[in-house]
């Protein structure tokens, strides 16, 4: 990187003022998508006024109504299963994935590894629909069975919480392979060499070497894929068929169909803080592994 | 385990990854009018029927337009940001850098309510200008990282020799700088435009009628029905998504790039 060996530019008059040029526009635009929205969302969670922010006065009930209702308790409990579920199935299956990427010398390994990597760019309405036609009364699975006879009634495979977690845990494999791979890079063939020169039996190097070495990839991809999995809405509503209930199908229940937004706002403001908790818990737990 | 045995489990992991994809292509052909499988016979039926859907054809219309605005606008947003961060030391660039990240630490839906809240006093629901804030504000992240990297690889020196020779400032950066970054500032706008161009979560929170997006217009349409037109519709989406893929793929890597 020749660039870095010129240095920064300093700070002159019309330096400052050129500056200012290129920093405005961007910030002014994060500043209306990303930095309001968080406080206006902080500000209508204690609105008493229904459909506004700033209307009304300040009032906790929103959050009364969150923590007290056991509904609400029970779509918690619904969300953190479900997260936690869907980031240990999606990492058990991204993981051999990631090993094979990592250790081919194939000179396929670049179509393979956007092969597995780019279903994330593919509308993830498209792929929960794919799920649809897979699990569907009529679909893949059901039609194959019936036509083996091994079952007359079609099995409920969707519109329930096992397809939506099925659904889920396909749509963020990708994130899960690429975090994998970015994490994966303490893995060392020649250290694999020689633990199997010394005598150490294939499962004894597995066991031993690249399991120990992959374990912060691991970490990572499952934080990704669980944050995703709790604060996912699209795939649980239309794979659970209305009858999957997390803290994302209820706040867009609330912001669109009941029009209750103080309550989305408390909801989402509900999320947010489960999110961060599970990023610190996260954090601690990578410290630990490298200390 | 044997190399066979393996390369077979890598295989059938493969097919879980891809099979939505593969099935929603297979039932597109369908000539039936609602979902199952296998198809009894194919046709080009499902897709007559999507290009005679007006609905559908004007939702695309409109999320291509959302999508180029959305890109064309992060490129220039996040071509300027970068230039400032990689070009400048300055007090608070730890701050500008963290607020580029920061929608990254946030739940898309987290961010649609406040984003809705945001947008509703102002009467920008349902409209042009209130999707696409709405888009900017998690595509630019994506705009700043491949530009920066394009930009950390330019050679300071070619801009100094041109600087030396009497080119001015906007000179240098039209003729020197930017044909240098054009990799990465196209394909981070390709990645922008597909990210608004197939995201649904938000844009459900902003739009409704007047300028819902395809995704919208998909996602409303199978809470009623899974007819094969979806299928079809879907093939077009994922078509949209391959030539994106190859693009980047072409340009920088795809896996710098996401």
């Amino acid at each position: 990187m020749s660039g870095a060996a010129a240095p920064a530019q300093q700070m002159t008059g019309s330096n400052r003022y050129m500056l200012l040029i290129l920093l405005v526009p961007g910030l002014l635009a994060l500043m209306t998508t990303f930095l309001l929205p968080m406080v206006w969302l902080a500000r209508a969670s204690f609105s008493t006024s229904s459909m506004s922010a700033f209307g009304g006065g300040v009032t906790l009930e929103h959050y009364h109504a969150a923590l007290t209702d056991p509904f609400y308790w029970k779509v918690a409990m619904n969300t953190l299963s479900l997260g936690v579920t869907v980031s240990f199935f999606a990492v058990i299956l991204s993981y051999p994935i990631a090993l094979f990427l990592t250790r081919s010398t194939s000179r396929w390994r670049g179509v393979l590894t956007a092969l597995a990597v780019a279903p994330l760019l593919t509308s993830a309405v498209v792929r929960t629909y794919g799920w649809m036609v897979i699990l569907g009364d009529r679909g893949v699975i059901n039609s194959t069975l019936q036509s083996l006879s091994l079952t007359t009634d079609p099995v409920r495979l969707s519109n329930n919480t096992f397809g939506a977690t099925v659904a889920l845990v396909e749509i963020l494999m990708p994130y899960a392979i690429l975090a994998m791979l970015a994490g994966f890079g303490r893995l060392n063939p020649q250290l694999e060499e020689a633990a199997s020169m010394l005598g150490a039996s294939k499962l004894r190097v597995f066991w031993r070497i690249i399991l120990p070495l992959s374990l912060p990839g691991i970490l990572t991809g499952a934080l990704l894929v669980f944050v995703l999995a709790i604060s996912a809405f699209v795939t649980p509503r239309l794979m659970g068929g209305g009858r999957v209930f997390v803290l994302g199908t209820e706040v867009f229940q609330e912001a669109t169909v009941t029009l209750n937004w103080p309550l989305a706002a408390a909801l989402s403001v509900v999320l947010l803080a489960l999110f961060s908790s599970v990023i610190v818990i996260y954090q601690r737990a990578l410290r630990r592994l490298e200390a | 385990m044997s190399r066979t045995l393996w390369h077979f489990l890598i295989a059938l992991l493969y097919l879980f990854l891809l099979a939505p994809i593969l099935v929603v292509v297979i039932v597109s052909f369908d000539t039936r009018q609602y979902l199952a499988f296998p198809p009894e016979s194919l046709s080009f039926g499902s897709y007559a029927k999507v290009f005679a859907n007006q609905t559908f054809i004007s939702a695309f219309g409109r999320s291509v337009m959302i999508g180029l605005a959305v890109g064309l606008a992060a490129v220039v947003i996040g071509t300027l940001l970068s230039m400032a961060l990689v070009r400048y030391r300055f007090r608070g660039r730890e701050g500008v850098n963290f607020l580029i990240l920061a929608p990254f630490l946030v739940p898309h839906i987290v961010l649609a309510v406040g984003i809705m809240l945001v947008l509703a006093p102002m009467q920008l629901l349902d409209s042009y200008t209130g999707i696409i804030l709405a888009h900017l504000g998690i595509t630019v992240p994506y705009t700043v990282r491949t530009i920066t990297m394009s930009l950390m690889s330019v050679d300071r020196r070619v801009e100094e020799a041109a600087m030396v020779h009497g080119a001015t400032p906007f000179a240098v950066f039209r003729r020197i700088t930017l044909p240098l970054i054009a990799p990465g500032l196209i394909a981070g706008g390709v990645i922008a435009f597909l990210i608004s161009f197939d995201e649904a979560t938000i844009s459900l929170f902003i739009v409704s009628v007047k300028v819902s997006t395809l995704p919208t217009e998909i996602y409303n349409y199978l809470e009623v029905s899974t007819d094969p037109q979806i299928a079809a519709l879907s093939v077009l989406l994922i078509a949209v998504s391959i030539v994106v893929v190859i693009a980047v793929e072409k340009l920088i890597g795809l896996r710098r790039a996401l």
